[in-house]
């Protein structure tokens, strides 16, 4: 693998001290954003994230022309430029969650009118701070795009310890926040303390978009919290699976991605990570085991392919029916009398056919075709099921005659073993078991009826 | 102070007047269909669009620049077949965004806003990645792309009747014309379909065929926009406008009007703002260098004072309901007194009504010459006072006695209610009162209802 060209970067990689640190710290980061993310998304507030990241701005802003207006130079500090960050983003949220009570502005409108208005008045502080006397914006570029490949060790080692330390806290409240997150309602009467654990996973956001900005910038940090969230989902329907399987995905792709853009210092290291992420979510959408695209397509052919399995063998039994009065059915029969009969496409009627052959139910007789032993102890359970059903739509659903087969058609295939067995339980009595019935209503002849599958 | 402001807008240029249409322009063409977004509940739907025109905007500036390699179109074609590849790029991001968002949602089971948050981070971070390795095959600053210059529209001129117009003006009049047309033309249609969709559909009205026409308008406004004004804070332009109108009327095509108006307004005080306000901040701090801001920064500044006004002196506004509620606190209070007062008056007994009552009520109170001080010094009605002491005192028994008649009530229940209801029966209800009772001599508790 590692000597076709696409791989020969990463396998040139420099893996220094500073790489591996990095590579540390941002997937600690993507763990504690995944698992945070998780919440958000459980508590359907997955946008504040956004939010929280697009007001950010006019924190950086002033923090540095504070920090400029004390003594020259010192608005770069990266300190204090977080503190100005988070104070900003909490103070955003905060308006959110204030606009979303009263009942005149909605909540969409109001994620949107503070996002846009505290990235406003940021791009004015910025196009101040570009006007100022030497330096300009220098050291605050980093939060806008990401920098992740030039992250410093020292950066890098208070980034680890705050994702760790966030980590603590979100695994500690895990119960509540579960709780919040699934019925905040429930969770009132019950006696929560509600709007203090909405607080502190505000809080939990702001600390993680605020971390996270350093690496992808922070029009896109919301990607981190979002993705690995969305990603778990098609792998389990259990929260706390999904929860941790979102901390496992967000610091793959949050590794993953630092690798490469380390690889490939010219891409924007924020947009790989990104990207990277994207497509572990693709992955999941793809594979994932729980309603992945994947999954949906097999599903549903194997469903289809039983369908027209139980179809074929009753309409050969009803030919054989039509054509041997005896039980024991040893006519012939050949595909074009079965096309005749239903509406099903040539291609897939010789598959099947070849299958039935395959597995020793039909063999052939000349150009004709006869049912085995075997393949007519299938058909007649087939056609059993069929007519039990159709008695009892008859009996039960007041299904006309007419229209019995129809009805009974539609809905066989998915009836449950406990029904089929009440329904022999109803019926068994009247019929032997392993016969089968008389059909209630005439059987179509070699004219194909309008039918549709 | 005053004097430097009014030097400041003195200094005025063609291409301030250039620039303030043009952001006026912008800033209305966005607010409209913003205006839909607003009341469809998708106002986020407008932060996805505008990221994710990003993409957009580079795969057509890259097939624009292939087709004139390849001789396609020549060098004075440029600009208006960059226009025409950005518009078709435009719609057709704004289609795929919003059916990948419906697709992944419906899919993944999740919330839409999760949904959306992963398609236009993706996609954003596409169009990132792209213009960092096509940068130097392509004629587009990033920086220009995300926050956007309006001072520099200056320097693309179309030359028209002889006027040298700015492209970005010629662009978004052109995108108001036709934002405004389709509001106008499918007016009942875009009401139905956001106000009630089902219903719509009932009406023959295809309202998913309206909400991807919507998005894909959407998108193509704000890649118009973005060239002026930046992707990102296109998103301000949708919506806070519309929300500011909303503030301001129920009344559907007034709120329309409202919003054209109030997106004009915020552009023009936004470059009045950028021009004015940051020398007067940054020169005491010590900044004297500093003698403007970003335009387009400062209409989102400018959108948002707007917005804070009207929240706060809107006809239901803060301030409304804050005045309202004191006027009713204070017609509480001084019924109260009145009606207190009447009430030692009637039994002459010695009681002190006054007792606990804030001093405000009294001075009010003696100030509108209800009350007056007698000789010894005691708080007593005044005659305008006892008028209204008189009909505060009957509105109250006439409510007890009807209370009394029809409601299974012991009468020690009565007074409470009678005390909170008393302050809301108007003239007519006491009428009614008054015949239905047949004009009782007194009130359940035996006292006499004055007349």
């Amino acid at each position: 693998m590692l000597s076709r060209p696409i791989f020969l970067p990463l396998a040139q990689l420099n893996w220094d001290y500073n790489t591996q640190v990095v590579f540390l710290g941002t997937t600690l980061l993507g763990i504690a954003a995944g698992v945070v993310g998780a919440f958000m998304v459980f508590r359907k507030r997955a946008l504040v994230g956004d939010v929280i990241g697009h007001s950010a701005l006019p924190g950086l802003g002033l923090a540095f022309l504070f920090g400029e207006w004390m003594s020259p130079g010192a608005g770069r500090s990266t300190t204090s430029l977080m503190g100005g960050a988070l104070l900003a983003g909490l103070v955003g949220a905060g308006l959110v969650l204030l606009m979303e009570r009263t009942r005149r502005i909605k909540s969409d409108a109001a994620l949107a009118l503070v996002l846009s208005l505290f990235y406003g008045g940021g791009t004015v502080l910025f196009s101040i701070i570009q006007r100022l006397p030497g330096g300009g914006q220098a050291g605050l570029g980093s939060f806008l795009s990401g920098k992740t490949a030039s992250l410093l060790a020292a950066d890098v080692s208070m980034l680890a310890v705050a994702a760790v330390v966030l980590l603590g806290i979100t695994l500690f409240f895990f119960k509540e926040l579960i709780l919040i997150g699934f019925d905040a309602e429930y969770a009132a009467a019950g006696g929560w303390p509600v709007r203090t654990l909405d607080t502190l996973l505000i809080f939990l956001v702001a600390a993680i978009t605020v971390l996270g900005m350093q690496c992808v910038g922070l029009v896109l940090v919301v990607a981190l919290l979002l993705t690995p969230a969305s990603a778990a989902r098609f792998w389990s329907q259990d929260a706390r699976k999904v929860v941790a399987l979102s901390g496992v995905l967000g610091g793959l792709s949050a590794g993953l991605g630092t690798l490469i853009s380390a690889t490939w210092p010219r891409l924007p290291a924020g947009a790989i990570i990104v990207l990277t992420g994207l497509g572990v979510f693709v992955i999941s959408l793809t594979l994932g085991r729980q309603g992945g695209l994947w999954e949906r397509w097999r599903g549903s052919r194997s469903l289809q392919q039983r369908i027209l399995r139980d179809d074929v063998l009753r309409g050969i039994y009803e030919i054989l029916e039509a054509s041997t009065p005896t039980p024991d059915r040893t006519g012939t029969f050949s595909p074009s009398e079965l096309r005749s009969r239903h509406s099903w496409p040539t291609r897939q009627q010789d598959r099947l056919m070849m299958e039935l052959i395959d597995e020793g139910s039909v063999i052939s007789q000349g150009d004709r075709f006869r049912l085995t032993e075997h393949g007519l102890s299938l058909a007649r359970q087939t056609v059993r099921l069929h007519r039990l059903w159709e008695l009892y739509l008859m009996e039960y659903a007041n299904a006309a005659q007419g229209h019995v087969d129809l009805h009974a058609d539609v809905s066989e295939h998915f009836l449950d073993p406990r029904l089929l067995a009440e329904l022999e339980e109803r019926y068994g009595s009247r019929i032997p078991m392993g016969s089968v019935p008389q059909s209630p209503h005439a059987l179509p002849s070699a004219v194909s009826p309008v039918e549709s599958h | 102070m005053f004097a430097e402001i009014w030097q400041r807008l003195t200094d005025w240029h063609p291409w301030d007047t250039w620039i303030v249409i043009t952001a006026a322009l912008t800033a209305m063409a966005c607010s409209l269909p913003g205006l839909w977004l607003v009341l469809r509940k998708q106002s986020m739907m407008g932060d996805a669009l505008s990221h994710t025109a990003l993409p957009g905007v580079v795969v057509s500036f890259l097939a624009v620049t292939a087709a004139r390699s390849l001789g396609w179109i020549t060098e004075d074609q440029l600009d208006m077949g960059t226009q025409i590849a950005l518009m078709l790029g435009a719609v057709l991001m704004g289609i795929v965004t919003t059916l990948l968002t419906e697709w992944l949602q419906k899919l993944a089971g999740i919330d839409g806003g999760a949904s959306l948050g992963v398609v236009f981070t993706g996609l954003f971070a596409i169009g990132l990645v792209l213009i960092r390795t096509m940068a130097d095959d392509l004629d587009l600053d990033p920086d220009c792309v995300l926050f956007g210059q309006l001072e520099s529209i200056v320097w693309r001129t179309w030359s028209i009747a002889g006027w040298e117009v700015p492209q970005a003006t010629v662009l978004t009049a052109v995108m108001l014309g036709l934002n405004g047309l389709l509001t106008v033309l499918f007016f009942k249609e875009l009401r139905l379909a956001s106000f009630d969709a089902e219903l719509a559909t009932t009406q023959g009205i295809n309202a998913r065929t309206v909400h991807y026409l919507h998005m894909a308008l959407t998108a193509a406004t704000v890649t118009a926009a973005f060239q002026s004004v930046g992707s990102i804070l296109v998103i301000a332009l949708l919506v806070v406008p519309a929300v500011t109108a909303l503030q301001l009327s129920w009344r559907l095509r007034h709120v329309v009007v409202l919003t054209l108006l109030i997106a004009a307004i915020s552009a023009g005080m936004g470059h009045v703002l950028a021009k004015v306000a940051p020398p007067l901040i940054c020169g005491p701090l010590g900044w004297p260098a500093v003698q403007d801001a970003s335009t387009s920064g400062m209409v989102c500044v400018a959108a948002g004072l707007g917005f804070v006004a009207a929240l706060l002196l809107g006809p239901r506004g803060v301030v409304w309901n804050a005045w309202s509620r004191t006027v009713l606190a204070m017609r509480i209070a001084d019924e109260d007194l009145l009606g207190q007062l009447y009430r030692v008056e009637e039994s002459t007994a010695t009681g002190d009504a006054t007792a606990g009552v804030s001093w405000l009520v009294l001075l009010r109170l003696r100030w509108l010459e209800l009350v007056q001080r007698d000789t010894a010094g005691r708080i007593v009605l005044t005659e305008s006072g006892q008028t209204r002491a008189r009909d505060i005192v009957r509105r109250h028994r006439l409510w007890e006695a009807y209370m009394q008649k029809h409601f299974a009530l012991p009468d020690d229940h009565l007074h409470d209610t009678a005390h909170r209801v008393e302050h809301y029966i108007d003239p007519a209800l006491l009428e009614a009162l008054d015949a239905e009772l047949e004009t009782p001599a007194t009130d359940p508790h035996g006292k006499r209802i004055p007349g």
